[in-house]
Order: structure tokens, then sequence, then C-alpha cells
């Protein structure tokens, strides 16, 4: 047997910025990441009523090159990349042949024979291994750019009156799930109107060199806006507020993209691609469970891998839970068997040995705000 | 970070103020701290009898659910009230307002075991 050695973790060029700004740092994903600032309660609400600044540097970058890229991308992405155009970014899975997740990722176009994918940070060397596995056949150069670049996501209803005045570009006619290259307080890097959070807001791309004194020019920028640093910890209660779902929570390579009720990205229609077959056999034969959102009826927090019962008969367990900041009560995700999956339909959460009743809801749990 | 020096303290960060035989009880702000935003507070109802070092209530933060101990065995004569409407006070004022139970004490020596605030700001130093 080998032993495993202790990994080291990783830390973005922000590090020292976090800890003047008052951050704890928590290991996640390999990295030394901050997990919150202020509190996550007023982190989260920040974002929802003003502006916050994030350091995602830990997410990872794809670039993908060459004559066949769109046809190799078509083939490796359950999304129908072939619809889209310079500048647009599409929310895709990539599935292993037997339809389970390898990851959910953004893909943006920059041309027809070249696209950036950003990934989820524990995955990107699972990714990249994948991706060159699968593209010997096509006339096709990858890079894993991750080590090399930066991120960080302005998130907020005022996220736009934050970065215009520091962008040469105008942002106003950016659409949702666009991106444009263009220079950030002088530091050249690509800026998207994406996000994790149902805010609107962007996602900045930017050298691992230059990040610091954006990310800098951005507090001093946002400041009579009331911009304020958020950490991991906000950023979890804000997708799961919206319903999105998180690799490694709701999806897996176990788990299904159908049952996840991430069909919206998944195209039959464009064609075979990596996974097609036995999810369209899925699709055909009627699922068996559904991701769902549960609000819970009386106090209480639902938390990762708690018992979902209905009528006492346990159904399902939490995916993800958390306190709602902005509803003020417990929510989360849970696989559930169809008949269960409806709006409307009562379950219990086990807490503690106490059966909580709880609610079937739509999600997202609170309204999506952004830039449609 | 506030250690109080009047307090007695526990190694899971439970604060104590002894006085006689009552004891009022909470949690330190290291713990607070630690926990972040609490949104619930689970807490004994009056005349519960309590076993020193065994879990006495539940304190649920955004991102953590953590149980509470019994620094000394007792009977809880009176529990904090508001806390059910506002569980915050545990963090704005962790040594005041945001106190737990008050317990009457049946320990023959009840500060066995327990640190004084010198001690308790050395293992707290230990663990930040």
């Amino acid at each position: 047997m080998s032993e495993e050695l202790p990994q080291t973790l990783r830390t973005t060029p922000l590090t020292d910025v976090h800890r003047k700004l008052g951050a704890r740092l928590v290991p996640f994903a390999g990295w030394n990441m901050p997990i919150q600032y202020a509190g996550v309660v007023t982190e989260h609400l920040c974002v929802r009523e003003k502006v916050g600044l994030f350091d995602v540097s830990h997410m990872g970058e794809i670039d993908i090159k060459g004559k066949d890229a769109q046809r190799f991308l078509q083939y490796l992405l359950s999304n129908d990349i072939e619809k889209m155009t310079d500048g647009s970014i599409l929310y895709t899975l990539m599935c292993y042949e037997g339809g389970g997740v390898v990851d959910d990722l953004l893909i943006h176009r920059f041309s027809e024979d070249h696209y950036f994918l950003c990934v989820n940070a524990s995955n990107t060397d699972k990714d990249y291994a994948w991706i060159k596995k699968n593209a010997t056949s096509f006339d096709v150069t990858t890079k894993n750019t991750s080590a090399a670049t930066a991120q960080l996501a302005l998130q907020g209803p005022r996220a736009e009156e934050v970065l215009q005045p520091l962008f040469d570009i105008s942002l106003h006619d950016l659409p949702y799930y666009h991106f444009k290259r263009g220079k950030v307080h002088n530091v050249e890097g690509i800026v998207s109107r994406t996000g994790y959070t149902g805010e609107d807001g962007f996602e900045l791309y930017l050298p691992q060199g230059d990040v610091r004194q954006v990310f800098c020019a951005l507090i001093r920028q946002g400041e009579p806006c009331g911009i304020q640093p958020i950490g991991l910890g906000a950023r979890d209660t804000l997708r799961l507020e919206m319903g999105y779902a998180l690799y490694g929570q709701e999806i897996d390579a176990e788990s299904s993209p159908l049952e996840a009720d991430l069909g919206w990205v998944v195209k039959f229609k464009k064609g075979k691609f990596i996974g097609s077959g036995p999810l369209l056999k899925q699709k055909e034969e009627g699922l068996l469970r559904k991701l769902v959102g549960l609000r819970l009826l009386t106090r209480g927090v639902p938390r990762e891998h708690y018992r979902v019962l209905a009528d006492g008969k346990p159904v399902g367990e939490v995916t993800s839970g958390t306190f709602s900041p902005s509803l003020n009560i417990g929510i989360g995700l849970c696989y559930v068997p169809s008949e269960h999956s409806i709006t409307g339909a009562r379950l219990e959460v086990e807490i503690r040995n106490q059966l909580i009743p709880a609610e079937v809801v739509k999600l997202p749990f609170v309204p999506s705000h952004v830039k449609k | 970070m506030e250690i109080q020096k009047d307090l007695l303290y526990t190694m899971e960060h439970e604060w104590i103020r002894l006085k006689g035989n009552r004891a009022v009880v909470g949690v330190s702000d290291f713990a607070q701290k630690q926990l972040g935003d609490v949104v619930f507070v689970e807490l004994p109802t009056e005349g519960t009898e309590l076993v020193k070092e065994n879990t006495f209530g539940v304190v649920e933060s955004v991102k953590t659910v953590s149980d509470v101990y019994a620094p000394l065995s007792g009977r809880v004569v009176a529990v904090n009230k508001d806390l059910e409407t506002q569980p915050d006070l545990v963090n704005s004022d962790p040594y005041g307002k945001g106190w737990m139970i008050e317990i009457e004490v049946t320990d023959s020596s009840p500060e066995d075991g327990l640190m004084n605030s010198e001690k308790y700001t050395e293992l707290c130093q230990q663990q930040g």
C-alpha cells in the first residue's frame, strides 16, 4: 500500500488581501480559500441587495482550438454547441459513456475553431484528462490554462455600475451568457455576464499576475455602492436559493442529468454525443426519481445526507441544504421518487430523530434577477 | 476575541457564571465566531435534569450544526426564551443577552474539569 503524501494547499494571488479583509480561510478543493469575511448572512444579503466581489481563482480553465473544435465539443458535451455564436456562452454537462456526469461547465466561443471551458476546481485535472483522451481522433489542441488564469465574480444589482468605469468596453449591451474581451483597470481579460448567484453580474478571467490590482480596484470603485468581499459560504447559500446544482452534491459520476432536472442542457436532437445512448434510453423509459426543492414548514435546517421521508417511509436524502438568508427558513435539494416530486407534495426531513414537515417547491426558491 | 475574566470555561467552549449553587451557561465569543451566523438554538425545558458533559442543546448556524454540552450536573431552572426569536444574540452578545440556561447545580465539586480564563485563553490560541 502506498501512503498518500500530505497535499500542499494551493493559494490564489489574493490570499494576503483576503486576510487583510478579515477572511477566514479554509481548504476547499485543494485550495486555501476564503469561506467568509463579515459573515455568511451579511455577505449573502449584500449580493442580493447591492454588490459583492468573489475570488474564484480556484476554478479551472481549458482552452480548445483547431479545425475540428466545434465538431469535437459537439461530441464531448451534452448541449448544442453548433448553435453558439462568437462571444456567446452555454451551460453544459460533460458526460461519461454511461450518462453519468464528468462535470458541469460553461463553454465560451471565441470563434468556430476556438473555445474555452470554465470547469469546477476539484474536477479540473480529471476533466482535462477526459478531454485529451477523447480528443485523439479530432484535429484539436487542448491546453489547461488554469494555473495562469485567475477568476473574479462581481455579482449583485449594482455590479454593472461598479465595473463599467473600470472596463474599456460598454457593458450595457452585453447580454446574459455573453462575454467580451477588453481591459479591466488596464489589465487584458475576459468579462462575461454570468454568475452563480441569481443576480445580475459578471465573471472576470484575468492573468494570475494582475488579478490583485483588479480586485483592489473593484473594491475601491465599489465602496460608494456598499461592495463587500464575499466568501464561499455565501456563494453556496446564494446558489442554493437559486436551486443551482453543485458538482459533488447534486451531480456526480453516478447521477443522471435528467433526474437532476438538467434535461434542458441535454440535446438529443443534435445527434450522438458521449452518453447520449443511455440517457435517451432513460428518457424513453421514464425517470424513477427527480431532484426537487424542499422548504421546511417549521424551524430547522436540512443538511447534506439528512433523510427525507414520505408518510414516515424513507424516500431520499438531502443533497444540499442550508438556512436561507433571504427567506429565513431551511431549504434543501433532494432526489425523491417521481410520485413525490410534484410541487406542493408533503414530505418530512429527519433532523436529530425528529420529523420536520417539508413541502416540495418550484425552483428557484427566490426569484432570479439575472439580466435576460 | 473577548474572554471574560470572571467566568469558567469548558473544552467545548461553553462559559459558566457560577454563583453559589446557580450557574448561568452560554457559549464563548470564540465559539460564536467559529459557528458563524446562528439561526436556531434548541434548549431544554425548565426542570430538565442535566448530566455533566452530556448534550443539553443544539446551535444551528447557516453553515453548521453544533451540540452544546452541560458543563456541570443539575436541574434547568431558567431558559433564555429570547433566543427563540433572536438567536443572533448568541453572536452579538455571547456573554450577556446570548446566555442559554441557568442550572441549579447538584455537583459537589462543580469546578472540576472547568478552566479559568487564563487556561481558556491558551486553548483558544491553540485552536485559533
